[in-house]
Parts: structure tokens; sequence; C-alpha cells
């Protein structure tokens, strides 16, 4: 059984049939990368492995429970990065980072800090940083948060190629220990060996096409 | 616990930062009690008559004005979602978000309403009672605000919404906050009223957290 599983998921949004039929599983060290146009439905899927999202039809099963049995449970073992930053413009970068350190010392900040190249940034205002900068600063709280899996809505959005670089480093770090890296994209991100849904345009995916 | 203490710590921190908008809170408690002495004229008796119920309306017209940046801001800003997708149960973070709300845009104005009450020729007594009056009442405000600003989330114009909602369930803490001042005031006993708003307290602190985190797992989907 594998450690995290999603059965014939589907969605229904604002009147029409997103996508069905959709399933697909991951162990420890799998990557699972959606891509697709605006609009395909990326960050729906998205929304629906994070919990945010009731599936219209299908389920999600983590370590061979369903996860709708015990949302909470599964939340403890799950990082989400959306569209949004979620920063707070008048705390400090530093300060943002540690509400989500679930680590308990402030030397997993620091060193999410130094990952994404905003140490010298630390105790700014990020009312003050770039969009960039910022985008950074959400990806560091990935590796204060202390979670199995890592979902990622567009995570290369505003990210240079050095930046880029750094954070494909942190998934394959982050696999290699054992952990799940789910990516939605219409950009570039290198994950190797990932297995990819590639969702259509306005359209209903069909069982065939997405079985594995 | 921890979490849950991280939760209202961090809620506090912003509220700090933001200071601006619990002096605007304050300053608008204390400007409008300030106008009816103005309106009403000198005569002491009467001013001491209306003064709780006066003192009472000013507080939770002023608590509604800081109900919309509850959960707005974290809502605009993406930080629900991870909230919901969090750690910590979602009614914990509401009762957290709650209880840093309270303590920021209530407590200030207990504690500012002796120097209010001088306008109305309160009694040391008389104060003391409307003191515990809003300090048993007014959580009730932070907790029903909770589920008006978690239901008003993504609804045009939500800051006028959330006192349509609000203000009718406000009711029965005004009258039994204002009563027990009153039945004081009169040598009557205050005792039954404090324990019909500490009654009304304990259940909102069970449901006001459950109502307002099934509205704001609507709001995020």
């Amino acid at each position: 059984m594998a450690l995290f599983e999603g059965r014939e998921l589907a969605c229904h949004r604002g009147g029409r049939d997103v996508f069905e039929n959709l399933t697909f599983a991951l162990d420890g060290g799998d990557a699972l990368l959606v891509t697709g146009r605006n609009g395909s439905g990326k960050s729906s899927l998205l929304r629906i492995l994070a919990g945010l999202l009731k599936p219209s039809a299908g389920a999600l099963f983590f370590q061979g429970n369903g996860v709708a049995e015990d949302i909470s449970d599964y939340h403890r073992h799950l990082c989400y990065v959306g569209h949004a930053e979620a920063l707070k413009p008048v705390l400090t970068a530093r300060e943002n980072l540690t509400f989500w350190n679930r680590a308990g010392s402030g030397e997993a900040v620091t060193s999410a800090l130094d990952a994404v190249a905003l140490s010298s940034l630390q105790d700014t205002p990020v009312r003050l940083l770039s969009q960039g900068q910022k985008r950074r600063l959400a990806l560091a709280r990935l590796m204060v948060a202390k979670s199995v899996i890592w979902l990622l809505d567009e995570p290369t959005v505003g990210l240079d190629s050095e930046s880029l670089g750094a954070i494909e480093s942190k998934l394959a770090d982050h696999r290699a220990a054992g952990g799940i890296v789910v990516a939605s994209t219409h950009g570039r991100i290198k994950l190797p060996d990932a297995t990819t849904i590639a969702l259509e345009d306005h359209a209903v995916l069909r069982a065939a096409e997405m079985i594995w | 616990m921890n979490l849950f203490l991280a939760q209202t710590a961090w809620e506090l921190r912003l509220a700090f930062r933001r200071r601006a908008d619990l002096v605007l809170v304050l300053l608008f408690f204390g400007l409008v009690a300030a106008l009816f002495p103005f309106a009403i004229g000198p005569e002491a008796n009467l001013l001491q008559r209306l003064a709780p119920g006066i003192i009472w309306v000013t507080a939770l017209l002023s608590v509604l004005l800081s109900l919309e940046r509850l959960f707005l801001a974290d809502y605009e800003d993406g930080t629900l979602d991870l909230l919901v997708a969090g750690a910590l149960p979602l009614e914990l973070v509401v009762l957290a978000k709650t209880l840093a709300h309270w303590l920021t845009a209530a407590v200030p104005l207990i504690i500012a309403a002796p120097v209010v009450s001088l306008l109305y020729n309160l009694s040391a007594e008389a104060i003391g009672w409307l003191l515990l009056s809003m300090a048993l009442g007014t959580p009730n405000l932070s907790l029903v605000g909770a589920v008006g600003a978690a239901l008003a989330l993504g609804a045009r114009r939500g800051g006028v919404l959330i006192p349509l909602l609000v203000l009718p369930l406000y009711v029965p803490t005004l009258i039994f906050g204002v009563m027990a001042c009153e039945a004081a005031l009169a040598g009557l006993p205050a005792k039954p009223y404090l324990l019909i708003s500490g009654a009304i307290f304990l259940v909102m602190l069970f449901v006001a957290p459950i109502a307002a985190a099934a509205a704001l797992r609507q709001a995020v989907e």
C-alpha cells in the first residue's frame, strides 16, 4: 500500500467538471508533477490534496487511512504553499518564518533563511521585500514545517534561475529523506523521475488517460 | 497547547504591530462616550441613570469596528489556507484569534471605562459593577463577532454585513450587562444578571469556535 494515494478523484467547480477519475499513488521519495494551462484545474487539485476543497468524488488516503476520517492528523504531515505567499507585511522575514517553525529551534529558521538566500534580510519587514524574495520566504516555510508531504502550487513564479536551483536542490533533499513532493506548474521545475499529470484545459480527463 | 499559545502570541504580536488600529478603537470609544453628556445636558442624576447603557452600547460599537480584521487579512494574504490546513484544529485557531481580539480590542475599553465614567458622575461602586459586567460580557462580543466575521468573509461589502449579522446577537449580552449595573445602582441584587452573562459566555465559548470554523472552511473552498 502506497504512503499517499488519491483514488478516482473528481472535481466539479463553477458548474463544470474540471477533472474526474484521477488516481495516483506515491511512496516516500516520490514526486508528482501536475502540469496544464491556466484554468486547467491544477490549483483545484492541489487544494483537494491540501484538504481545503472536498473532491466531488473519490478519496485521499495517507498511510492507508482515509484522510477525511481524521483530517487533523493528515494536516500534521502536510505543508502547503499556495499561490498567495501568506506573509505578514508588518513582521520581519525571520518573525514570519518563526511562526511556522515546528522544529522548535531557531537554528532551523536560520538554516531555512540561508537556503533561500534571505539571511541578510532576516530583520527586514516583509513589506519591503520584492515579489521574488517573498516567494522564496514562502518556500522557506517548507524547510521549517517538518512535514512529509510538500504541496507546491506554482512554486517557480517570480523566482530567478539561481533561486530555482536552490529550491530544486531542497526538493531533492526532501525526497532523498523519504518525503513526498507534489508540485503544480505551467513553467519549469526539475523533479527527476516524477509522475506527471497533464491536465487539459477545460476538458474532463478520462479514466483511461489518468490511471497509473 | 503549545500550538494554541503560539497562535495566540502570534495574533497579539500582529495586533501590537498594527497598534494604530487599537488606538483608533479606543479613541472612538472615548469620543462617542464623551458626546452623550453634551447632547443630554449636565443633569447629574439623568447622566448617572443612562451611563451603563450608553457606555455598554459605545463599547459594543467600538468592538464592531475591529471585527473585520479578525479574519480578513488572513483570507486575503493566503494565511487562512495554511491555518485550515495546519496542525492546530481550526476551532482552536478561532479561539486563539478570538482571545487575542478580546485582549486587544475589548480589554482596553474595560480599562478606559472608569475614565469615561467620570463624565457621567458615576460613583466608585457603580464603576465597579460596570467593570464587572463588562469583564463578563465583552468576551461574548468577541466570540459572537468571530462568527459574524467568518460568515462575512468573501462577501462583497463584508464590513457592512458584519454589523447586520452580529448586532441582533449582541442584544442578550447588552441587556444583561446593562441590567446588572442598573440593578446594583438601584440597590437590587445584580448577581442573577451577571450569572446569566456568564452562562451566555460559556455557551458561546463552546458554540462560537465551531460555527466560525465551519464558516471559515466554507470561505476557503
